[in-house]
């Protein structure tokens, strides 16, 4: 039981206004943080045009799926299996771990078929992603930058190679705010398996030079959800909550002779992180998910799978959450693409089906976007010599990815890479191409949405960018 | 309309600056409008400029016509950002960008008045202003700002605020109270100025100025690509430590940094500091291509040591001449070269090898090995007896042997098991392990691929006794041609609620080699071990000494552990006895035919004469004084194995070709070739027919003639003490930065920072006895209203205190805090699998179950991915890059830190502890200690209140449920105190933690 007396947000008001006796109402102004008064309000003037969707589930397939074996269907590949890549292809491309060695072109080692009415050329290794093959949008003309694991992830979140620029979900919380008032606005889950892990860096949330209330927040999947959000041990929900109702009284004491403007934000912040205390625990706990919702995703919850993800992905969109970051370790197929690319497959297509599928039952599918991508894709080129354990390497000049929900044009492909599908030729979607889209589909035009840091104004898309149109609705 | 412009400028200007009778200034008014609006096009990058025009230099403005000096009306400039029309207006529509009314009418106003251009402020050598000498002139310089604004400052704050001020300023941690009450008691007119000088006296000092400069030059633990994995660099740190401690001259620390491998005949710590120069990122990834980490290296060392030293964003000129500033792309280039004799590889093997390093032996190990080593040349040659021949060496050593053999016991494991349970090792399902005869412990592979990474543990019971070292022995068993032991680890079970490790602090292989040394397992690396194949040995020994000897009691058990995880085709350890000695000098157990020699009672065979004139050649040498020279070459080696490498630079012959790469592509080699060389508008440094290396370029650097340096440094110190930089971009201050509020100041304290000799402590201790420092925090209500962000300084500013002095505030005021300094980076409780998204290897975080628990902040292991979620959360920077300023940030993850990270719980338990045994009964005095312990003041009526009120309630409820307090009280490894009851204990716990949680716990006012 809470003492109605000194209820939090009763001491908070009452401070308020006495806090703002003897000051002139602009200095009082100008004190307030306006993440005073909202979790987090976003930037005034955004969005600047109409939006088509509230949230994002970004699926990132970490590790560089194979796009020659799951979207990108090249016959040709297949008939020159075996053969030297042609040099006119690979000379002076950057090149990773097959620096030196002999190119030899890779046909695709499993089977594509169509799916949906559309007819969408895809792997059979995805049948359930196949079944929703209608509502996606396959563009197959990516290109990114940088060929290992670090930058290029730091690439596709960021825009930039460096460190030290904010995520994209930072950009998307620095505009828009968040709408929820009791979790972060920006989640990242992590899961592995089907090859070997790469790993994956906090970086990779960090709101760079934005400010930290913008930072993606990582949930756990196994112990605490997020970290510090558990009591002490011994310490009840009653004993925690008068201690911070305590803190918040001696605050406001403090705030009679202080003019300390850090004060007021402070107690805000404590109430925000009691609130969370209950609201996570609450959000895990999938107890309340009836068994056809647990079996279609394939999980039974707390596994930390990605299939158990995107289910809390859901439960997170339902509660608000901005940005839900989903990455799933496990597409770094050097080798053995044969056996091991079935295995990541099996890990993410019931999930990523299913999430599509009850976001639509829910309603939700048409304010979501949802997006499924790797950090980059991998060669024509086989890597390793021995026919069952051959795999391919990092690829940046051209790979697959696809996008669904709100604004979206499903059933539709874009973008085309050559015969071999090594150069994107048709259509070339860039990263930052990616970022400007997905930011007008929230109704923000990239070119706007900027920070002012070391006197530049810096922006996601840097000085790039193009809102590829042809794609969306 | 000349004339109307500049009446209505004026008007503008009483709010745009301090009065309407000064002349518009190009610096102050006019660059900042021409850098943000028209130099990207107009401008220094001679790529991007439209139409050939630049903006930034008169005579080229004249000369295009563009401005009548004098005359506005008659300006094409004026006429174009005037224009109504879209298609002709400036700035051009699609830019974004648009001059407000009152920028207009500034560039016509200066225009009339003739269009005086200056050269950029930081540009020009700075020069001191007249006024007082000592902190006087500080506060003439800021008072004078006042007083043209007719702005009052506060007066001084009490004395306990500048007490707390004081003491968390200069060494980051809180005064003791009895200072404290000294202080305010203390009616000497020279109070303050001793409490300052006891406080930058203190060792912490070093420790509170290092953090910022640790962030600048992106010191950390780990290599930051890829895996991420440890390097051992923290002899840098330790280094920056004292050298702030110790006052080494400014000028004298940047040599050292940039060059201290070149200096002649450099000492370690110099070698040491060098080590500035690999604090870069640096990878080991499979399929990376040196040639562009070789790029990616050498332009993070240019961005770091322009902003570092330079406060410029030269790095901006990777890909193109600056946009704003005069840098250009060659510069960039012209300075990486400067780094191109480091002796570097794009692509690391990873191994434990990541390049130049040498070891480092701290202060007194360096002192003891020095004698070592006078000794032993001493006593080798005094008497050169060939002990053989004269008939009683050869027993004497094998009475000494066999007395050291008699020691040693077989430890008999009573349960031996692989340990599955760390993420790497997963092959422990393809073999067992199982005990054979006589203690000796059999690996079995189980499936038909060997597996070639394991953790197996054995455990031993012990009884009453002393131990003070351990012997493993090895053998051969068929299943593997090899063996390798990545790491050797021995805790005590029993005596702790957790396993407690054991130090292991000399070491004595059979035999070793560099690669294969017996001190690689114990570095915590897994990469690099002691290995042996099996071709000739029968058996290998290897003994390892414990720090301290052992005192055993009955019902505790020794745990060891050998961790080998595969390295290229070497196989397991896979037969194997341990052995336990309590000799204080123990060597390895003989065995063999050495073991029948030294136990033979009567002639020995030829066999055992061998094996001990082999032995007497290895161990003796032919010195009399055998005994000794042995006792003083083991202590050397201890010492040795015991210190750690660090990162050094180390030149190569043959530095490599530096190009301009066009667009900043490292694949373009088209570019041209550059040699090192400063940036050329800043004056190059004249050719003198050698190559230019880094010791030109740190005397360039600290020249008295760089108007750069000197402003950089003291305008990052202001902001340490007075809460925001004169100019507030502390990583610019060039074009785009900001044009210092008050510049006579700024060049005030370069040049007096300058003519001391560099001497940082003189101008810390100059601001510090400034009035304008000791000023209270309070505004006044017109302060308040009219300077809302105090950049003229009439208040102290409020501070939050830096993530690392959150957590060591905690500590102190616990009683907690481990005061020792320097040393490898220490592991802090963290939230269980947080490292679980880092590979290769997967990490598994070991908190520190021993004293290293509670020491300072700045000593955390810098996880560059993964720092710390309590260090990140108060906006400590990862140290990927160069980090000039920490944002200050006030989220809910800060306050689930202080209230659950289990680093403030037991501190919080371990401060109540303190609390209930003052002596006091009643909880009002208590209360009253409390509060002066962690706020330097006794709590007011209404926090008294509050307070008691909670330790009511939170009493009442312990009571209820007596087992939560018992659990509260079981966090962390400190003990809980005898005879003070659990529920009192936890209630003022509570009490503890609501203090650490009130939001002046995180604030110096």
């Amino acid at each position: 039981m809470r003492n109605p007396e000194i209820d939090l947000f009763e001491t908070r008001r009452g401070f308020l206004g006495r806090a703002s006796m003897g000051l002139g109402s602009l200095a009082l102004a100008s004190l307030m943080k306006p993440d005073l008064l909202a979790v987090n309000p976003g930037t005034p003037g955004f969005p600047t045009g109409p939006a088509r969707v509230k949230r994002i589930i970004f699926l990132c397939m970490a590790g560089g799926p194979a796009h020659l074996e799951l979207l990108d269907y090249k016959p040709e590949l297949a008939k020159r299996h075996g053969e030297p890549m042609p040099e006119s292809f690979t000379k002076g491309q950057q090149i990773a771990q097959l620096q030196g060695k002999e190119l030899r072109i890779l046909g695709p080692q499993h089977p594509f078929k169509q799916y949906g009415k559309s007819g969408q050329h895809m792997t059979s290794l995805l049948p359930n992603i196949g079944s929703i093959a209608d509502d996606i949008c396959i563009v197959r003309s990516m290109q990114t930058e940088q060929i290992n694991h670090d930058t290029a992830h730091t690439f596709m979140n960021t825009g930039f190679r460096l460190p030290g620029r904010p995520s994209m979900g930072s950009w998307l919380l620095y505009g828009l705010g968040s709408e929820s008032e009791d979790l972060p606005g920006f989640v990242v889950l992590t899961s592995e398996g089907g090859s070997q892990s790469q790993p994956i860096a906090a970086r990779q949330w960090n709101s760079g030079f934005l400010p930290s209330m913008y930072q993606g927040v990582k949930f756990n999947s196994t112990g605490d959800p997020v970290n510090y959000v558990r009591n002490p041990d011994g310490v009840s929900r009653e004993m925690q909550g008068e201690l911070i109702d305590a803190v918040g009284e001696l605050n406001a004491v403090q705030q009679g002779w202080t003019r300390d403007p850090e004060i007021a934000t402070r107690v805000a912040q404590y109430e925000l992180a009691f609130r969370m205390q209950m609201s996570v625990p609450e959000l895990v706990d999938f107890s309340n998910e009836p068994q056809h919702i647990l079996d279609m995703y394939g999980t039974r919850g707390g596994d930390g799978t990605f299939n158990a993800n995107c289910l809390l992905a859901r439960r997170m969109a339902e509660r608000g959450v901005r940005f839900i970051h989903l990455y799933h370790r496990g597409w770094d197929h050097h080798n053995e693409i044969k056996t091991l690319l079935p295995k990541s497959c099996g890990y993410v297509d019931q999930g990523t089906a299913a999430l599509v599928k009850d976001l639509k039952q829910r309603g939700m599918f048409d304010d979501t976007l949802i997006v499924w991508c790797g950090e980059f894709g991998r060669t024509p080129m086989s890597q390793g010599t021995d026919p069952d354990l051959m795999g391919r390497d990092h690829h940046i000049k051209g790979f697959s990815m696809w996008m669904a929900g709100g604004g979206i044009k499903g059933g539709h492909s874009y973008g085309a890479t050559d015969e071999l599908g090594y150069n994107a030729v048709e259509d070339i979607v860039h990263v930052h191409d990616l970022h400007a889209t997905m930011l007008h589909l929230f109704g923000i035009d990239h070119t706007k949405l900027t920070y002012r840091f070391q006197g530049r104004n810096f922006r996601l898309t840097d000085v790039h960018g193009r809102v590829v149109d042809d794609i969306l609705v | 309309m000349g004339r109307i412009a500049f009446a209505l400028v004026a008007t503008s200007l009483v709010t745009a600056v301090a009065s309407a009778a000064e002349r518009i200034e190009f610096n102050r008014d006019i660059r900042p409008i021409l850098s943000e609006n028209c130099f990207a096009c107009h401008g220094p990058d001679g790529n991007a400029r439209q139409a050939g025009l630049r903006l930034d230099r008169r005579a080229e403005v004249l000369s295009r016509g563009v401005i009548q000096p004098g005359d506005a009306s008659s300006s094409r400039l004026v006429d174009r950002i005037r224009q109504s029309n879209p298609a002709l207006v400036m700035p051009p529509v699609a830019t974004d960008k648009k001059l407000t009314a009152r920028q207009k009418d500034l560039l016509a106003a200066w225009i009339d008045q003739g269009a005086e251009y200056q050269e950029h402020w930081a540009y020009i050598k700075p020069e001191r202003p007249p006024g007082p000498d000592g902190p006087a002139g500080i506060d003439h310089l800021v008072n004078a700002k006042l007083d043209e604004r007719g702005l009052q400052p506060v007066g001084e704050a009490d004395r306990r605020t500048l007490a707390r001020r004081l003491s968390f300023d200069l060494t980051g941690l809180p005064p003791r109270p009895a200072t404290v009450e000294a202080f305010v008691n203390d009616r000497n007119p020279e109070a303050y100025e001793r409490l300052l000088d006891t406080l930058l006296d203190s060792p912490h000092y070093g420790e509170r100025m290092a953090v910022h400069w640790l962030d600048l030059v992106r010191y950390a633990d780990t290599v930051g690509y890829h895996g991420d994995v440890p390097v051992s660099v923290y002899a840098f740190r330790d280094y920056i430590v004292r050298a702030f401690s110790e006052n080494k001259p400014f000028d004298v620390m940047t040599r050292e940094q940039l060059a201290g491998d070149l200096l002649p005949d450099p000492e370690p710590w110099q070698l040491v500091a060098s080590g500035y120069n690999r604090l870069s990122r640096m990878t080991n990834e499979g399929g990376s291509q040196a040639k562009e980490y070789l790029a990616k290296y050498a332009s993070d060392r240019v961005r770091n040591i322009s902003t570092v030293w330079l406060g410029s964003t030269l790095g901006c000129a990777e890909c193109h001449d600056h946009k704003f500033d005069p840098f250009l792309a060659k510069d960039f280039y012209s300075m990486g070269a400067f780094f191109a004799d480091i002796e570097e590889k794009g692509v690391f093997s990873g191994n434990g090898d990541w390049g130049s390093r040498i070891r480092v032996l701290d202060g007194p190990a360096d002192a003891e090995m020095s004698a070592i080593e006078t000794r032993i040349e001493r006593l080798r040659g005094m008497d050169r007896d060939d002990l053989r021949t004269a008939g009683g060496g050869l027993d004497e050593l094998a009475s000494y042997l066999r007395e050291d053999l008699l020691a040693w016991k077989a430890l008999d494991p009573d349960r031996v098991w692989t340990d599955c349970s760390h993420p790497d090792f997963n092959q422990c399902d393809q073999f067992e392990l199982r005990e054979e005869a006589a203690a000796v412990v059999r690996v079995v592979p189980a499936g038909e691929k060997k597996p070639r990474e394991s953790i197996h543990r054995v455990e031993v019971p012990l009884g009453h006794g002393k131990l003070t070292a351990l012997a493993l022995e090895l053998y051969p068993t068929g299943d593997f041609d090899s063996f390798y032991l990545s790491e050797f680890e021995v805790r005590l079970l029993g005596r702790e609620e957790w396993p407690v490790r054991i130090s292991l602090a000399g070491l004595l292989p059979d035999r070793e080699e560099p690669g294969s040394m017996l001190r690689d397992t114990l570095d915590g690396n897994y990469h690099t071990g002691w290995m042996g194949d099996w071709k000739e040995d029968r058996s290998r020994a290897a003994v390892f000494v414990f720090e301290a000897p052992l005192a055993t009691r009955p019902g505790e058990r020794l745990q060891v552990s050998l961790i080998a995880h595969g390295r290229s085709a070497h196989g397991l350890p896979s037969r194997f006895r341990i052995l336990g000695t309590d000799s204080a000098f123990p060597e390895i157990p003989a065995s063999g035919p050495l073991r029948d020699a030294v136990l033979a009672s009567g002639p020995r065979t030829r066999e055992q004469s061998a094996a001990l004139e082999a032995a007497f050649e290895r161990i003796v040498g032919g010195d009399a004084a055998w005994r000794e020279i042995r006792a003083l070459e083991r202590r050397k080696k201890a010492l040795l194995d015991r210190a750690h490498e660090s990162l050094v630079a180390r030149a190569v012959d043959e530095p490599r070709t530096m190009r301009i790469l066009p667009r900043g592509n490292w694949m373009d080699d088209s570019g041209e070739v550059v040699q090192p060389q400063v940036p050329e508008f800043l004056g190059a440094i004249p050719p003198s027919g050698r190559r230019l290396n880094r010791l030109d370029l740190a005397d360039w650097v600290t020249d008295r003639r760089n108007p750069l340096t000197a402003r950089v440094f003291a305008n990052r110190l202001w902001k340490m003490f007075f809460g925001a930089g004169l100019s507030k971009v502390l990583d610019d201050i060039g074009s785009q930065g900001e044009p210092p509020v008050n510049q006579e100041l700024l060049d005030w304290l370069a040049v007096e920072f300058m003519e001391s000799g560099w001497d940082v402590r003189h101008l810390v201790r100059t601001m510090l006895l400034s009035e304008t420092y000791r000023r209270s925090s309070e505004a006044s209500d017109e302060l308040l209203a009219r300077d809302p962000y105090n950049r003229l300084h009439g208040r102290q500013a409020m501070v939050r205190i830096d993530a690392e002095f959150v957590r060591d505030n905690a500590l102190a005021v616990s009683g907690l805090l481990n005061r020792k300094l320097g040393g490898p980076s220490v592991k802090p409780y963290q939230p269980h699998g947080y490292y679980r998204e880092l590979n290769f290897p997967k990490r598994v975080y070991e908190p520190d179950m021993n004293p290293n628990q509670f020491r300072r902040g700045l000593y955390t292991h810098w996880q560059r991915q993964y720092l710390h979620p309590a260090l990140m959360a108060f906006d400590a920077p990862a140290r990927e890059e160069c980090a000039a300023e920490r944002e200050v940030s006030n989220t809910p993850l800060q306050s689930l830190v202080l209230l659950n990270d289990p680093s403030y719980v037991e501190a919080a338990r371990v401060f109540a502890a303190r609390i209930v045994r003052v002596g006091e009964r009643s909880d009002g005095k208590r209360l009253d200690f409390a509060f002066r312990e962690a706020f330097a003041r006794p709590p007011l009526p209404a926090e008294r209140d509050i307070t008691l009120n909670l330790l009511k309630r939170q009493r009442e409820r312990f009571k209820a449920e007596p087992d939560r307090a018992d659990e509260l009280l079981a966090t962390g490894i400190s003990r809980r105190p005898d005879g003070v009851s659990a529920t009192e204990l936890a209630a003022w716990t509570a009490v503890a933690r609501a203090l650490f949680n009130k939001h002046e716990f995180l604030m110096r006012y």
